[in-house]
Parts: structure tokens; C-alpha cells; sequence
């Protein structure tokens, strides 16, 4: 059982249960509409940018828990940073999640902070979607991109297909 | 005799193993069901001794392997107590049969104006292809809402009855909610308006005994694997008359009599609807599924299957949390839920760790969690050789749920 509790753990279940920034931003400049077909996740990303600069970052939608306290982790440590380090970051969490790391609890990159306690999720191929929903969506955001964002559009190698 | 639940486990090797070191317990019987020995011996046998193209060869397996297809088609025709066995087509689902019928029975009887009537608790498969065809024809689709039970709503069903109405298409039994729709008085309703009938029995297949004559259905479909058959194949029933009528669905070999390049003719039923090489040995594994079915009680089955759905119904309420979607008065084999302050993903994760195996999400129904206002549920669907130890275990799993997410 010591899977269920890598996956669930505290920080996970207490972003589900008070999910931070859940709100939508008035004063967002950027916006993308994410959802995942297979579980019916719906997620909204707003976005306040300043230049280059993630003023201010919020979401809205359902999902289940580890989409949920995805997204919701994530707007906390995006919140402040540039779009380049957002990048960065996406790249790690994707890393993580899919297993490119290593093995879960392992060789995770300290910059990943708070965002480690989704190493657990790779030893659950079916979540990995639920996880990365939210950012994907961020990364439509930040090219303002008016179609939704399909979790089912993801080429084999799990980044999701350019959408033009 | 009694209905004897150990023997009949035993004849379904895959439940005998572990998951994630814990006894399997499979509950998702409405996706897929598991394969008696005798279908999974029947198909190697097939491979083994007969394997070969069917109705052109000269020589003997192509022979025997025709017979056994042949066969087969006779199995599902006595199954479902069909006239004759030219009125089953052999296809590669469910799916694929109601595509069949959108496209042949559609396309000449769809004009601009005219309607299709489907239902709100239709699969998505019962729903896209008239869809695709409605868009072609100039043609509209309406839909029989259902009420908070997840019953049709009958006196709707008579409003949109109307003269512009060209083909009803409704489920048998509902893969979400259970619901064993009214067919009978449905398909009554229709043909006093000269209206034909598709019914999707892709669900019900499995649960009721299904007689088409008696029903007076048009066109029945289901799939094998949800009979304890293989993948890959399914059937169309039709009326000898609507069949005759219509156009083939594909071009290929098989389906002609003759070609040349001016001109084809087409065979005779039901071949002009198998174009190219079907799935042989799936069909001759349908009918060896068949052929298993007759050697268990059907009706102490189904018996069980209703004491089981009662048993799991009762111990689910009284969970704390816990709504049922789908309380038909006529039900079976089905129950969807939710549970307070948990998606129904998380509930799936965690049961599969306890070797719990059931759906999670929208089980290709989105309209109807839009009318139940869910963006999805945790589904289970019993089968006959499901136990009620197992109920006990998937409860118990459930409090698990309510623990981690406590």
C-alpha cells in the first residue's frame, strides 16, 4: 500500500480540499480552456502577465484530486515567476511524472520544490494525464490559444500536439 | 440444481489471478467480459486444426472452416430466435452494426426534414452515426429525455413520435444507469406509425433473454465480447425485407456475385453485408460462447445476477456519501455512483490497488451526465460468475476511499 500513499499524499489531498487560487482572475490577459475526454476534467487557466512575468496566475474547474491539487500547486509556484522558469518547471514536472527521473522519490531536482509531491504519480500510468492536465493548459494560456486543450490530443511521446 | 457459482469460476481462468497482490475482482463486466475455457479453447482449436479462408476455397479446411462460420451464424440466429439465419450479419461490433444501419437504412430513407429518434441515455455509438447521417441528409436528430430515475420518459417518446419520424434507435438496456427501457411497447408505439425499430443490445445481451421475433424489433446489435465471446466481432440482426432493401454498407470480396468493370452485382444476404475477410475465428468464438451459455441455466444466472445487483444496491446505500445514478424500477447488472468529496477517478485508483477492477468516467454517454449533472461516475457491472464475497470487498474498499479521503 506504500503506492496509494506516494500518490495521495497530504499536501495532494489538502490542495484538493482547499485548492489555492481558485478563482477566475479579472485581470487576466491570458486564458486557455484545458479538459481530459476519458475522466471529464475541466480546467480553466487564467493568467496576468507582465511582459515576460507571471503577475498573477489562477484556475477554476472539476476534476479529481490529483488534477485538482495539480493545478492548484501549480498556480502557487508559478505565481511570481518568469515565463522561462515556468517553462523550465513544466519540463521537470514532466520529467517527473513520466518517469524520466528515475524511480519515484529520486534524483527529483531540488527547483521542483513543493511540486515533488507528484513523483509518486508515475507509478500510476492512468494519472499521468490527470497531472499534467493543468499544465498543458497553462502552456495554451501563455499562447493564448482559443481552442481547448484535449489531454486525448497528446502525440505518443505525451506532449500534446501542436494545435494551429 | 443449484446454481453453482465455484464450478463456473472455474471455467473463467483469468479471474483465478492476483492484482496488485490482491484477489481480482472484476466488476467491470459492462466493458468487457472474461472468456470461458470453451471460447478460448475454440479459438485455438480453430488456428490449431482449421484455420482458413472461408466460401471460396476448394480444398478441406477452407471447408470446415466454412462450416464452422456458417455454424456459428445458426448459433446466434437460434440465440436470438431469429426467422432465419440469413437475417444475421456478422460484423465487427456493435459499433459497426448501427454504422451499418445509419449508412444503408439512413441514406435512402433520410431527407431533408426528416427525423431520427434516439434517446437521452444513449452510448455515444448509438448517437454519433445518426448524427453523421442527420448532418448528411438534411435530416434532424431528437431525443427522448429521462426522468431523475434514469427511466424514459414514455410520454415524451409519444410527442416526438411524429409523422416525420424515419427510424427509432434506443438502447435495450442502459450501460450507465441499467435501465431496462420498455422496448415492447416502444417498438408497438413505432409500427403503428409504420416506424422501424434499431434496438442496441449491446448491454442487454448479456443480462436478458432477448427474442426478436417476439419483440417485433427491426434491427438488433450487439457485440461478442460482452456475450463472454472474443473482440472484434458482433452482429447485426435485420428483417429479412428491410435487409433485402438495402443497399451494401462496404464494397469488397465476398459481398458480389459478379464484377466487371461496367457493372456488379451484389450477393444475396447476409453476404452482401460481409465485404472482405470477416473474423472467422471471432464469429466461430461467439458461437462457441453460445454454445457455453446453453450449458448453464440462463435463467439461474440472470437470478443470481439480480440477487447480486439487489445485495451490492442495499450494502452501497447505506454508505455515508454515497448517490446512486439510475434507480429504474426495471433494472439490471449496473450501478453507477458518486461519492461525496471524491472523483470518481480517485475512486478507481484506490480500488485497483485493492484488486477492485471497475469504470471510472463518463462510459461514453456525455449527454446523460450532463442530465444527471455529474462530469462522471464510478461504475460497477456484475456478471453471473461475480460473488457476493466480492460485493463485500469492493465495500470495503470503498470505506478505504472515505479513509484516504477523510
Amino acid at each position: 500500500m506504500n503506492d496509494l500513499k506516494d500518490l495521495y499524499q497530504e499536501v495532494i489531498l489538502d490542495h484538493n480540499k482547499r485548492p489555492r487560487n481558485f478563482c477566475k482572475l479579472q485581470q487576466a490577459n491570458h486564458h486557455a480552456e484545458g479538459y481530459n475526454p476519458l475522466c471529464g476534467d475541466h480546467i480553466d487557466i487564467y493568467l496576468q502577465m507582465e511582459g515576460d512575468l507571471i503577475k498573477d496566475i489562477s484556475f477554476e474547474g472539476s476534476g479529481c484530486a490529483i488534477s485538482k491539487a495539480s493545478a492548484s500547486l501549480m498556480t502557487d509556484t508559478l505565481k511570481g515567476k518568469t515565463r522561462e522558469k515556468a517553462e523550465t518547471l513544466f519540463d521537470g514536472f514532466h520529467q517527473m511524472v513520466t518517469g524520466g527521473t528515475g524511480p519515484a522519490g529520486k534524483e527529483i531536482p531540488q527547483e521542483m520544490g513543493k511540486l515533488a509531491v507528484f513523483s509518486g504519480v508515475r507509478e500510476f500510468p492512468a494519472r499521468v494525464k490527470c497531472a499534467s492536465l493543468a499544465w498543458h493548459t497553462f502552456h495554451a494560456a501563455l499562447e493564448n490559444r482559443h481552442e481547448a486543450v484535449s489531454t486525448e490530443e497528446e502525440d505518443l511521446n505525451g506532449k500534446p500536439a501542436q494545435q494551429s | 440444481m443449484k446454481f453453482d457459482i465455484v464450478k463456473i469460476r472455474e471455467e473463467f481462468p483469468i479471474l483465478r489471478q492476483k492484482a496488485h497482490g490482491k484477489p481480482l475482482v472484476y466488476l467491470d463486466n459492462a466493458a468487457t467480459s472474461h472468456k470461458p475455457r470453451a471460447v478460448l479453447k475454440t479459438l485455438e482449436q480453430f488456428y490449431t486444426e482449421d484455420n482458413a479462408n472461408i466460401h471460396r476455397g476448394v480444398h478441406i479446411l477452407s471447408e470446415r472452416a466454412t462450416e464452422a462460420y456458417e455454424a456459428a451464424r445458426a448459433k446466434v440466429q437460434h440465440f436470438i430466435h431469429a426467422n432465419r439465419p440469413d437475417e444475421i450479419i456478422f460484423t465487427r461490433g456493435t459499433t459497426e452494426a448501427i454504422n451499418l444501419v445509419a449508412q444503408s437504412y439512413g441514406r435512402p430513407n433520410l431527407n431533408a426534414g426528416d427525423e431520427v429518434l434516439i434517446t437521452e441515455m444513449e452510448h455515444h455509438s448509438n448517437i454519433v452515426p445518426w448524427q453523421m447521417i442527420c448532418e448528411e441528409r438534411g435530416a434532424l436528430l431528437k431525443v427522448v429525455p429521462v426522468n431523475d430515475a434514469g427511466e424514459l420518459r414514455l410520454d415524451q417518446f409519444e410527442k416526438l413520435l411524429s409523422s416525420k419520424t424515419r427510424i427509432v434507435a434506443v438502447t435495450h438496456m442502459s450501460n450507465v444507469l441499467g435501465t431496462i427501457n420498455p422496448v415492447k411497447e416502444i417498438i408497438q408505439k413505432a409500427h403503428q406509425k409504420n416506424i422501424p425499430v434499431l434496438l442496441d443490445g449491446a448491454q442487454a445481451i448479456a443480462h436478458l433473454a432477448v427474442n426478436v421475433e417476439e419483440l417485433d424489433c427491426d434491427f438488433y446489435v450487439f457485440s461478442a465480447h460482452k456475450l463472454y465471446g472474443p473482440t472484434g466481432v458482433g452482429v447485426l440482426y435485420g428483417k429479412r425485407a428491410l435487409l433485402e432493401a438495402m443497399p451494401p454498407y462496404q464494397g469488397g470480396g465476398d459481398m458480389i456475385r459478379s464484377v466487371t468493370f461496367e457493372k456488379t452485382t451484389y450477393n444475396q444476404l447476409p453476404y452482401k453485408f460481409e465485404a472482405g475477410t470477416p473474423n472467422i475465428a471471432g464469429a466461430i468464438g461467439l458461437g462457441a460462447a453460445i454454445d457455453y451459455l446453453r450449458t448453464i441455466d440462463f435463467e439461474k444466472a440472470a437470478h443470481h445476477e439480480r440477487e447480486l445487483l439487489a445485495y451490492a444496491t442495499e450494502t452501497l446505500q447505506s454508505i455515508p456519501g454515497v448517490r446512486i445514478i439510475g434507480t429504474a424500477k426495471n433494472k439490471a447488472s449496473v450501478i453507477s455512483f458518486s461519492l461525496e468529496g471524491v472523483h470518481p477517478h480517485d475512486i478507481g485508483t484506490i480500488l485497483d490497488q485493492e484488486g477492485v477492477a471497475i469504470r471510472t468516467g463518463h462510459h461514453c454517454a456525455q449527454p446523460l451526465m450532463k442530465r444527471f449533472g455529474v462530469p462522471a461516475t464510478a461504475r460497477i457491472s456484475l456478471a453471473f460468475y461475480n460473488t457476493r464475497e466480492e460485493i463485500d470487498i469492493f465495500i470495503r474498499s470503498l470505506k478505504k476511499v472515505k479513509e484516504v479521503f477523510k
